[in-house]
């Protein structure tokens, strides 16, 4: 019998589930990064305090850990009821969000000075700052490290299916347990996350061509 | 930066040391396991089984244990009255681990020469047909899809599927009533199988561990926990004044004993040892002692499959 | 550039509004934990008996067991990583093209594959627990140090190896004196943070019954019942911190080793190679 033929259904949506687990907590992710680096780099301190214990606590704390804060905590905190897939996308995507953060910082940090400060010197705001000169080129210097956290939060995202979300890793121990030989899932299991990160790969190739510029 | 590691570095030792030490530790158990019935009377003890000497048997299970000079039994650790490992005293209490303490004794191995490993729900067929260890008790249900990897002993209790519900939940009285509520169980546990099936329409919440969904049933986070009553009546043991059994098993789940397929050696003398407690009270003993704290009295056991 | 350089020394008019920002900003934050915290006490997560239990020696000992055997399994697959991430990163460096391609395919194919996949696979096919995660954590921690060790060859500016080639020096001897003692020097940093994340990843050991710190954790917050259910926030609070700690301590070597190499001015300049370090450490 063929793993992959007779469990097409459970693989499709098992891949299904693993790809928009990894989309909506990337938007996230980067979205939740980009306004924690704004604070880190902001004139105001409380907000910068922030940043840091933001990046710090999520950094250093296992994922793992983080799901079960979201699958056990959360729930007393707001309101029970909240879905499970709700749950994972917070995690990583709070997870990512520390290290997306940090990326821009180190991109921000790799726009020349001289930038900067002609910004400044023609009056500009420190959010005209950022968002016409910094930003733009520092996106630059960030696609390639963004693209390998969005690969890594491809991998970490298998952690989800421990807690009940239907994706690669919930379908692998499905399989594993209905009786199939554990080798035989794994070479489809690891294909498909194979195919997922290379199509990652190369979407971030194409944009780092699209927004190369002659310097 | 200086002031920062340092302050990273005193941490770690403050949480390592605290760890450690423990400024005044209590020994003992904090409130656990309750160790009286249901009725507030003193919990029976369990029984004391007498160790068989010179066990022979052509099973290369038995003779890797005899070796090694212990028995490796695989088991649950976190099911009240049934596999339950008390976390502070590190010991296990429960219904099979006293099967596994019975089939030890008639294997020649007493209570202290066997060794218990936990092993969850997901990873049975694994750690037994690995020889990971040497037989399994724990709420496993005999079946055919799992007879192709291993082999099992018994039946040794025949338990049913129920569910588990918050004590004032009276909307759900089985499991036709479980119209679009969440329902938890264990991933790839035959339970979760069998309220997956559509016309329950129940949606389903697979977690790891059963205290994963019993803290989620809790939280609200779903609205019932289904699997073997046996199971499901501990916890309501654990917790009288918040969690309820409904009551109406709709399964029948007979527990085995796994071990590694074709020893039929080691089959043949776990079936005897089962009959032989069975026959002479020890069985009844360690239900009272153990799952009959929750208030339901012993069933007759089941007749034994030998195959 | 520093954070400094984005804004002005602030105007009268921009102090003001940054002051106004600040109360905003520190009272949104206050607010937020204030609402955290009052949750939690209103469920009675930090009410006496739910905290009673780390008083216990055996739960103490529970967790300082599980502690011991994460940094047992950390320890292991520490160095097992950096001596396999140096072979491999020898092997991508090799004039041979089979060897390097070799090594390519391992190092993309493990580099590719979920961690907790790998640690799956090899704990339900042969492994024991422990070695599966062991292994797991070498193999593919091991692949990315590979590539680190490999970035940090590739960034000894190449009149070193240029120099030392003319000076009569063979391949092996380049690589062991003049490129491998810079590349380590300036990667350091990176290899650092990549064996946090070493330590972090030990916790997936949980999913396979490798009884580490979490692993305990889990145990004692699932098997003991308080007046107020089970004490999985009490667990998840000391835990957390504790894990955070060991990571801290982990990252305050790092940033000391990266200024000691700053003073020295013998070698190649250590660059802060954030992004790498940042990218690294989310694998």
């Amino acid at each position: 019998m063929n793993v992959l033929l007779d469990n097409f259904a459970l693989f499709r949506h098992g891949f299904i589930g693993t790809v928009v687990l990894t989309a909506v907590s990337a938007v996230l992710s980067l979205v939740l990064g980009t306004l924690v680096a704004a604070c880190r780099v902001s004139p105001v301190p409380p907000l910068r305090i922030f940043g840091t214990v933001w990046v710090t606590l999520l950094r250093n704390t296992p994922l793992t850990l983080l799901f079960m804060i979201a699958v056990f905590v959360a729930p007393q905190i707001l309101f029970p009821g909240i879905s499970y897939f709700t749950l994972a996308v917070s995690a990583l995507g709070c997870y990512t969000s520390a290290f997306v953060c940090e990326a821009l910082r180190s991109g921000v940090n790799s726009v020349p000075l001289g930038q900067a400060e002609a910004a400044r010197s023609l009056g500009m705001t420190f959010s005209q700052t950022l968002r016409l000169i910094v930003l733009p080129q520092a996106t630059r210097t960030v696609i390639p490290p963004i693209g390998s956290l969005m690969i890594a939060l491809t991998k970490n995202s298998a952690i989800a299916g421990s807690f009940n979300v239907a994706e690669l890793f919930a379908q692998q121990k499905r399989l594993s347990e209905i009786g199939y030989n554990i080798l035989e899932i794994f070479v489809w299991i690891a294909l498909a996350y194979l195919v997922i990160t290379f199509a990652i790969s190369a979407l971030f190739r194409l944009l780092e061509h699209r927004l190369a510029v002659a310097r | 930066m200086k002031f920062r590691a340092a302050a990273a570095a005193a941490t770690a030792v403050l949480a390592l040391t605290s760890v450690a030490t423990g400024c005044s530790s209590k020994s003992g158990t904090p409130d656990a396991n309750p160790a009286t019935g249901a009725n507030g009377s003193p919990a029976p003890k369990t029984p004391q089984y007498a160790v068989k000497s010179g066990v022979t048997l052509d099973s290369a299970t038995l003779k890797r244990a005899q070796s090694r000079g212990k028995l490796i039994v695989g088991a649950k650790a976190d099911q009240p009255f049934l596999g339950f490992e008390d976390p502070s005293a590190g010991t296990r209490t429960g219904f099979d681990i006293e099967i596994a303490k019975m089939l030890g004794a008639d294997l020649g191995f007493p209570a202290d020469k066997i060794e218990f490993k936990t092993v969850d729900s997901a990873n049975r067929e694994t750690a037994v047909s690995k020889g990971e260890v040497d037989f399994y008790v724990g709420t496993y249900t005999i079946n055919d899809q799992r007879k192709k990897q291993i082999s099992f002993a018994g039946p040794y209790y025949l338990a049913g599927q129920d569910l588990l519900v918050a004590k004032d939940n009276s909307s759900i009285t089985g499991p036709d009533s479980l119209k679009s509520k969440k329902v938890c169980s264990i991933t790839g546990s035959t339970p979760l199988n069998r309220i997956s099936d559509k016309k329950y329409g129940a949606s389903v919440v697979a977690l790891g561990k059963y205290s994963d969904c019993v803290k989620q049933l809790e939280d609200g986070q779903v609205d019932a926990v289904t699997t073997d009553d046996a199971i499901l009546k501990g916890y309501a043991a654990q917790m009288p004044e918040r969690l309820k059994v409904v009551g109406k098993p709709f399964s029948q789940e007979p527990y085995g004993v796994g071990l590694a397929k074709d020893d039929k050696a080691l089959r043949g003398a776990l079936d005897d040892a089962l009959k032989n407690h069975e026959d002479n009270g020890d069985w009844k003993k360690a239900y009272d002692a153990t799952l009959g704290l929750s208030g339901t009295p012993a069933q007759t056991p089941p007749p034994i499959e030998r195959y | 550039m520093s954070a400094g350089v984005l804004f002005d020394a602030p105007g009268p008019k921009a102090r003001r509004r940054n002051r106004i920002y600040a109360v905003a900003g520190t009272a949104a934050i206050l607010a937020l934990i204030a609402f955290v915290v009052l949750r939690l006490q209103g469920k009675g997560q930090f009410a006496g008996y739910m905290w009673d239990l780390f008083q216990y020696a055996g739960i103490q000992q529970r967790i300082e067991d599980g502690l011991v055997a994460t940094l047992k399994a950390f320890a292991l697959a520490a160095v097992g990583s950096l001596v396999l991430g140096a072979l491999l990163a020898a092997g991508r460096l090799s004039d041979h093209r089979a060897v390097r391609w070799v090594a390519t395919a391992v190092v993309e194919f493990f580099r590719a594959l979920p961690l907790l996949i790998l640690i799956f696979v090899l704990y339900a096919s042969v492994f024991a627990p422990f070695w599966a995660l062991v292994l797991g954590l070498t193999l593919y921690n091991g692949c990315v140090q590979a590539e680190v060790f490999r970035a940090g060859v590739n960034a000894v500016p190449r009149g070193q190896t240029e120099a030392a080639y003319a000076l009569g020096m063979r391949k092996s001897q380049v690589m062991a004196t003049v490129l491998i003692p810079q590349a380590v020097r300036s990667m350091l940093p990176t290899i650092i943070s990549q064996l946090v994340v070493t330590l972090k990843d030990t916790s997936l050991g949980f999913i396979i019954t490798y009884e580490e710190l979490l692993y305990a954790g889990r145990l004692v917050a699932s098997n003991t019942v308080t007046r107020g259910g089970y004490p999985y926030v009490p667990v998840v609070i000391v835990i957390g911190t504790v894990y955070i700690a060991m990571c801290l301590a982990l990252s305050a070597l790092a940033q000391w080793i990266e200024r000691r190499g700053r003073r020295s001015r013998k070698g190649v300049v250590p660059v802060p190679a954030e992004a790498d370090a940042v990218v690294a450490q989310a694998e």
